[in-house]
């Protein structure tokens, strides 16, 4: 792991897009340097990373949580789509998938 | 199948480049309820009515692994020969796309339940010779399906040019295996056949575990095919492209044909290929571009911060692996020595994915041979033309065995018993209902003919005239008016015989 983390305005911009976000250039040059300080402060904790110490992914060391395979009540259509900006037929309406791609 | 008609593109393709092929199958398990919640999994229901906080995403709802779901896949793993996983995890893949409501699905990445099997799956080569395909499996993972979207407006529910689109969450969060295979090289001509071997061989071993109802058409077994070819000779692989949207095994087969002879015009023009994926159109047989595909780093992916990870008991495992079914190879080669079916026999029935309901056709009392008749001729015939598998037709194994009955016991003929298949697909009732509705049974006894052929005669005298005057060919007259009053159910051959006998002239 490096520790010379530096990501540019290019990366920033990747990101943005895979988040759906648009940001002007302003924006990407204010985050890219946000996010940078961010990585530094994550790098310092692999500073202080020994072999013993495997990786962690969830503070308990459990295994197997698991449910039967039972059905339980859910929501109805109504009340699941109560809350929806949009709904037709029974459904959520979304706006239009691939629009400008 | 049939190695009759070879197209020539094929061939010329074949001739110029090695064919490199990949597959990612999904299945959905058969589960009462999902992946991570208790909503039931049945298809079909109103839209938006199973659903609860945690598959629609609802914040504060956290997700919780269904037993059932693992075992199901650990069955799978060990009947892929593979080794199961003694810790795994779940991780988020990231996307924004409408079909997941968390903007996320969860998956598995570098830790799957399942990797490193095998599938040997059967075809037959050119020269008609029976040969084994080692299909090694990379991986067998679990994670959960997507919503269904529905898209609106614009041009006839396609993506492109939709005003906006629907989306149910019914089959959000159902449990989704994906089986993913290492490349598959040195098929060479015969690839597109392999592609179809795998996929059905896979499909019925599934079947036979009793963890999903594989139903292609149902998008229960869904099929992305990777095709990429190489120059003769080149050990280097191409660039690939992915198609989806095959949902027949016939569509496995005529997808990897048409894109293996795509991508070879791409390459003979000197052009390259797009890495992207493709959507198979059933109608057509080609393929279309789709989306072009994400690198897998830009889904992000991390460990699942929800879930537990899984650390499946060898025990258990070893368990679930001495109560797995007999293979579906063993059955297979039981079968085809009960049978006493030729290699080539035997493929047909599998390749038509007709094995279970020819079994069951069988069982109900029919002779096999009877059983293939009907399975792969007329009722494949059907299934082929609505695009739908066997198992979808509205005809049970033993409403086909009765009509084998009745063809055996004379009471119909293949005609008549094409239409009370016809009648029973159009939900008329059983056989029998359907013969006595329609009045389909064959005019057997002669009493009835006979009394139609005095009628005929007594009506069309000239005709009779010219046949006594040496113009046997004339009588097709008689033949047809009494075959018309009889509704189609004598034989013209007995009606013609008895003709000629009343009027004693010689045929």
């Amino acid at each position: 792991m490096s520790s010379q983390t530096s990501l540019t305005a290019a990366e920033v911009e990747h990101l943005a897009r895979l988040a759906r976000m648009s940001l002007t250039d302003e924006e990407l040059t204010r985050y890219a340097g946000q996010l940078d300080q961010i990585l530094h402060a994550v790098d310092r904790v692999g500073e202080v990373a020994v072999d013993e110490v495997p990786p962690m992914s969830h503070p308990q060391p459990l295994v197997n949580v698991w449910r039967a395979d039972v059905v339980t009540p859910g929501l109805t259509a109504d009340d699941v789509l109560a809350g929806a900006p949009a709904a037709e037929d029974e459904r959520f309406r979304v706006p239009r998938i691939l629009d400008g791609e | 199948m049939s190695t009759a008609t070879v197209n020539p593109d094929f061939a010329t393709a074949i001739s110029n480049y090695d064919p490199v092929l990949g597959f990612e199958v999904h299945v959905e398990l058969s589960t009462n309820s999902k992946m991570f919640c208790g909503c039931p999994t049945d298809f079909g229901a109103a839209p938006n009515t199973h659903v609860c906080p945690t598959c629609v995403g609802l914040p504060g709802s956290l997700p919780v692994v269904n037993e059932a779901a693992v075992e199901a896949t650990i069955k799978i793993g060990l009947a892929l020969n593979c080794d199961i996983a003694e810790w795994c995890r779940f991780a988020r893949k990231n996307y924004f796309y409408p079909d997941m409501p968390k903007d996320y699905q969860i998956s598995q990445y570098d830790e799957p339940l399942c990797s490193n099997g095998y599938l040997d799956v059967d075809v037959v080569d050119e020269a008609g010779e029976h040969r084994t395909v080692r299909v090694e499996i990379e991986r067998v993972h679990m994670e959960e399906d997507t919503g269904k979207l529905l898209h609106t407006g614009g041009d006839t529910g396609r993506i492109h040019g939709a005003d906006y689109s629907l989306v149910d969450y019914n089959r959000a969060g159902v449990p989704l295996i994906e089986i993913v295979t290492k490349t598959i090289e040195g098929t060479g001509a015969l690839a597109p056949e392999v592609g179809k071997a795998y996929v059905t061989q896979l499909r019925e071993l599934v079947r036979s575990l009793n963890v999903s109802d594989v139903r292609m058409e149902q998008g229960s077994l869904r099929c992305d095919a990777n095709v990429s070819l190489m120059p003769k000779g080149a050990s280097e692989w191409g660039t690939r492209t992915e198609t989806k949207n095959v949902n027949s095994l016939r569509s496995v087969e005529r997808a990897i044909r048409s894109e293996i002879i795509r991508q070879a015009e791409v390459l003979d023009a000197g052009g390259t290929i797009t890495q992207e994926t493709r959507h198979f159109h059933e109608t057509t047989g080609d393929t279309t571009p789709g989306r072009e595909k994400s690198d897998a780093e830009d889904y992000r992916y991390f460990p699942e911060p929800d879930l537990i990870p899984i650390a499946a008991d060898p025990q258990w495992v070893e368990q679930l692996r001495a109560a797995l079914p007999e293979a579906p190879s063993l059955r297979l080669g039981r079968l085809q020595k009960e049978w006493g079916l030729s290699d080539f026999d035997m493929l047909a029935v599998v390749s038509s994915g007709a094995v279970d309901v020819v079994v069951a056709t069988v069982d109900a009392g029919a002779d096999q041979a009877a059983a293939r008749k009907w399975w792969l001729g007329e009722l494949t015939r059907i299934a082929n033309s609505e695009g739908v598998e066997l198992e979808a037709l509205a005809i049970t194994p033993t409403q086909v065995a009765r009509v084998v009955a009745l063809v055996e016991d004379g009471s119909l003929n293949d005609k008549l018993a094409r239409k009370v298949i016809e009648g029973v697909l159009a939900g008329e009732g059983e056989p029998d209902d359907v013969v006595a509705a329609r009045g389909l049974a064959v005019v057997s006894d002669d009493g009835p003919l006979i009394a139609a052929i005095d009628e005929a005669i007594a009506a069309n005298p000239d005709v009779v005239e010219k046949i006594a005057g040496g113009k046997p060919q004339a009588a097709g007259v008689i033949v047809g008016s009494v075959m018309k009053a009889t509704r189609g159910q004598a034989d013209a051959g007995r009606v013609r015989e008895l003709l000629f006998e009343k009027l004693g002239v010689d045929a």
